[in-house]
């Protein structure tokens, strides 16, 4: 799992169906100190997430059709799992 | 998942089995400011995206998972048409 910002939703009317009824963030991953680390990319929301929430992102597609229990064949691979309040980082 | 734009159509005659009848496009991919991140790649479209169009695909494995049939050599899928972006 990654811990990324969330930048904001994405809007799609047109899409395939297993997309159906679901939030989709665009997310930013980052480091401890809250800093940008790569490219953005785009997440399902399971946690009720919101722009600038600190959150904790799935990215393994087994992981996802396990908590969706949509099926086996669900082309969906990263997903808001969790809300992070806090993060400590011993120096 | 990732953002990308549509910037062109794959014509290719002779595909390995399952991809007959596919249609494949080139995609850039993108950030939410649509500016370019690494390099133009070909995608399966399941939603009859066109030229120009903001679209969100789906990587690796899970890319042949959104094509029918599932079972095919595929590891990117452009799976929606995107709206809006907010930022």
């Amino acid at each position: 799992m990654r811990q990324c910002r969330v930048v904001g939703p994405i809007w799609a009317a047109v899409k395939h169906p297993a997309f159906a009824g679901k939030t989709l963030m665009v997310v930013q991953p980052i480091d401890a100190e809250g800093k940008d680390v790569g490219a953005s990319f785009v997440a399902i929301d399971r946690a009720q997430a919101g722009a600038g929430d600190t959150v904790i992102v799935l990215t393994e597609g087994t992981g996802i059709r396990q908590i969706l229990q949509q099926g086996d064949i669900v082309p969906i691979r990263s997903a808001i799992v969790g809300i992070v309040d806090a993060v400590d980082v011993p120096k | 998942m990732y953002l990308g734009i549509v910037k062109g159509t794959v014509v290719a005659e002779r595909k390995a089995s399952g991809l007959e009848g596919q249609k494949i496009l080139l995609v850039q991919p993108v950030d939410e400011h649509q500016k370019a991140v690494g390099d133009l790649q070909a995608a399966i479209d399941t939603v009859q995206a066109g030229e120009g169009d903001l679209v969100y695909l789906v990587g690796s494995r899970e890319a042949a998972l959104a094509c029918d049939p599932w079972f095919v050599p595929v590891d990117a899928a452009i799976v929606g048409i995107v709206d809006g972006v907010s930022t």
